[in-house]
């Protein structure tokens, strides 16, 4: 009995563990009940995979039996890997003592597709309703909502989990149709809108009465597959961000795509993209906490991300004529922009100069990376450089430092290893956004 | 491997202009002294009492058991009165928010040892500041020096929000050893007490020798004599008192530990920054495995 449940717990933690939200922020589940837990505060990693992930919730699939067969799936019909199933007691076990034990914030559930999208969707549902029912359980829960499930099933959904998502995994219809044959936009899109219509109507409903239930109070996210079909970095941040704008969404998730199969409609990779990926992540922050515009940070002419340099030193390479900037005098929203000051910075800085005149000298407590600054700044009228460079150059200044280009090579390798101080991600998202985010650093 | 930083800073820059006190003393002193207290945050508030109303500016404050006196100035020990502590507690909200305030309480758990100092310094700087909230004036050392601390502080009590490992006795209590780096268990209660309101809990600060238990009404600081955690061993709590089910589930985690983990991105570094290598000795999936980890194989070879 003990040996199967851990077979089982290895197979559908190992189906489970390329989706790439751990989030358990968000919530505003109170232990009122004088039940188990609480999900009313900041996100918590538990744990940190060796690949330096956030393990925050207990991420497992239902069962990875699946009727659809998507080529980047681990789980698709024609792999042959071993298959098991998790019973709905013994998912609410472990999520239980698990969480009594302080290992997890909550669950994430999600799974293969067996009989019919409603016959699987219906039991996820009855996994939360006994946790939140039976066991009087407060903590958080992200379900996934299965592709072509009923729309009761999924109001049900968010009347007991905290968050709910829907992968788009591809990012364009015509890969879709390649990959996932059995999945179309429209049955991915449609779920989307009705969750965010009920968020909304519930949001209008809650200010009325207090005592209706919340619906989905973390809202929904979603995950993109990153570097297994063709799209442009260009296409996939547009996406993003229509899905931003347009659902409401709470997060995208990137996820650099891992070789998991020898499907001959892949490309056969060997790494994962995970530089691509860890600059996406960042355009990702510049949209959502920087204020940039998806067509700031790439365009037509530009469709590709810059590897070698992060989006937002990018942008001001080809946008010089808006600085310098007067770090004493500026706004916040363009003191953002500048390329080495974070959010941290950024707001110390404002806070600060009301009190009395910044020196450079205070830039660098407050953490300003004056290395990349400094060609972006004047501090009370004064330059740091003598002279104006041109974009190559300061490219080439900031990325080998002051030298010959003999040394540059050396000091690259250098670099390789140096952490990346770019941008520093807000205090609410401590889960594995922060993580995904320095993963290439 | 980490590059030098390249910065064009005037070499007087790190000098902690504002550390130092200036030579002409403030209009409220008219000399210094040392001063010692019992080491509680109560007894630092009657400190700072003290020097107000002896006029005199601290040239140091420190614990009676680590105090070491100064060659040439007198020590002056401030006993403990709870009445006149309150007093101070209270008074200081006539200065600061309650935020600041509290962000003094979280500078003292630091155990800095220029903590003391600091705290006289800040609140001196807010009674001159004639009640304008100095809290984000970020260009006087003193404030960056409190805002950097409680930063830290807040890491610090995360960090035990999240690597906390319960262990289940037979009669049903959830039992935890940590060790963290700064006495953060006054600032955790809330979080467990909330979180766990159905279980009785233990966490037991081994390093400080004192701990939280919650007997599912209230959370009370307890503490513990000497042989109470033993030396060298993960858990203060000998395998023969755990619940029968307790292996299992500690098993079973280090199960999902291992199969969560994705091979092509493997980032040890990574991996060390956000949990070091201190915090290992307690956390359960870092204990040796006793089952043999056995990867499940996904991948299908290309058929040619």
């Amino acid at each position: 009995m003990n040996e199967r449940i851990q077979e089982k717990l290895s197979i559908l933690a190992d189906a489970a563990k390329y989706d790439a939200s751990c989030s358990s922020s968000g919530g505003k589940r109170k232990n009122e009940n004088r039940g188990l837990g609480n999900a009313e505060g900041m996100g918590i990693c538990h744990s940190y995979t060796e690949d330096g992930r956030c393990v925050s919730l207990l991420k497992i699939l239902l069962t990875n039996h699946c009727i659809f067969d998507c080529a980047y799936c681990v789980s698709r019909k024609s792999n042959d890997v071993k298959r098991a199933a998790f019973t709905v007691e013994e998912v609410v076990d472990l999520t239980m003592n698990f969480y009594r034990r302080n290992y997890i914030e909550g669950l994430f559930l999600s799974s293969g597709i067996f009989s019919s999208p409603d016959y699987t969707m219906e039991r996820l549902v009855r996994i939360c309703k006994k946790l939140r029912l039976e066991q009087k359980f407060n903590g958080y829960i992200h379900l996934k909502t299965i592709p072509g499930a009923s729309e009761e099933l999924i109001q049900e959904a968010g009347l007991y989990a905290d968050r709910l998502s829907v992968n788009i995994e591809l990012p364009s219809e015509l890969s879709l149709k390649t990959l996932a044959p059995e999945k179309n936009y429209e049955e991915i899109l449609t779920p989307m809108s009705q969750i965010q219509t009920k968020v909304a109507e519930n949001r209008e409903e809650r200010e009325l009465f207090r005592k209706v239930p919340q619906f989905a109070p973390a809202g929904q996210t979603t995950q993109l597959v990153v570097g297994a079909s063709p799209e442009t970095d260009h296409q996939i941040i547009k996406l993003a961000d229509g899905l931003y704008k347009g659902y409401g969404l709470k997060r995208v998730y990137y996820s650099g795509y891992v070789p998991v199969s020898g499907d001959d409609r892949l490309p056969q990779v060997v790494q994962p993209p995970l530089m691509r990926e860890h600059r996406l992540y960042q355009s990702d922050w510049l949209m959502r906490f920087y204020g940039f515009d998806a067509d700031e940070i790439l365009d037509p002419q530009h469709p590709h991300l810059d590897l070698e340099i992060d989006p937002k030193l990018a942008w001001a390479l080809r946008n010089r004529h808006v600085f310098p900037v007067d770090v004493n005098t500026a706004d916040y929203e363009l003191i953002l922009r500048v390329p080495g000051v974070g959010m941290k910075s950024a707001k110390r800085i404002v806070a600060a100069r009301r009190f009395a005149p910044l020196t450079l000298d205070h830039l660098h407590k407050f953490g300003v990376v004056l290395r990349r600054a400094r060609y972006f700044i004047t501090c009370r009228g004064m330059a740091l450089e003598k002279r104006d460079y041109d974009e190559q150059t300061v490219r080439r200044k900031i990325l080998y430092g002051d030298g010959q280009t003999r040394s540059a090579l050396v000091k690259r390798q250098l670099d390789l290893f140096a952490p990346e101080p770019t941008i520093i991600a807000p205090p609410d998202l401590v889960s594995p956004q922060l993580d995904l985010f320095r993963q290439a650093g | 491997m980490k590059p030098p930083r390249r910065t064009n800073l005037p070499a007087k820059a790190n000098a902690a202009a504002g550390m130092r006190r200036a030579t002409a003393l403030p209009p409220s002193f008219d000399g210094t002294a040392r001063f010692t207290y019992d080491g509680s945050f109560d007894g630092l508030l009657c400190v700072l009492l003290a020097c107000w109303e002896s006029r005199r500016w601290p040239e140091a404050i420190q614990s009676e058991d680590v105090a070491q006196g100064g060659l040439f100035s007198e020590t002056q020990f401030v006993p403990t009165d709870e009445a006149r502590a309150r007093r101070v507690w209270e008074g200081m909200l006539k200065y600061m928010p309650g935020e600041a305030r509290t962000n003094l309480y979280k500078a003292f758990l630091s155990e800095s040892p220029e903590r003391e100092l600091l705290i006289f310094r800040y609140v001196q700087l807010a009674i001159e500041a004639g009640g304008q909230d100095i809290s984000e004036n970020f260009g006087n050392d003193t404030v960056r020096a409190i805002a950097d601390i409680t930063k830290q502080m807040f890491r610090e009590k995360h960090r035990m929000e999240a690597f906390v490992r319960f262990e289940k006795t037979h009669d049903g209590l959830f039992h935890a050893t940590i060790e963290p780096d700064y006495d953060v268990l006054p600032l955790i209660a809330e979080h467990f007490t909330k979180r766990y309101a159905d279980q009785r809990w233990l966490i037991f600060d081994r390093r400080r020798r004192y701990g939280l238990y919650y007997d599912l009404e209230r959370t009370d600081i307890v503490s513990f004599d000497a042989e109470a955690g033993q030396a060298g061993s993960k858990s203060a709590v000998s395998a023969a008192v755990l619940d029968e089910r307790e292996p299992l589930f500690q098993s079973l985690w280090q199960t999902y530990f291992d199969h969560v983990n994705i091979p092509e991105r493997r980032n040890i570094k990574l991996h060390r920054r956000h949990m070091p290598k201190r915090y290992w000795k307690y956390l359960t999936e870092k204990q040796p495995r006793e089952r043999h980890f056995r990867p499940i194989d996904n991948k299908q070879r290309p058929q040619q």
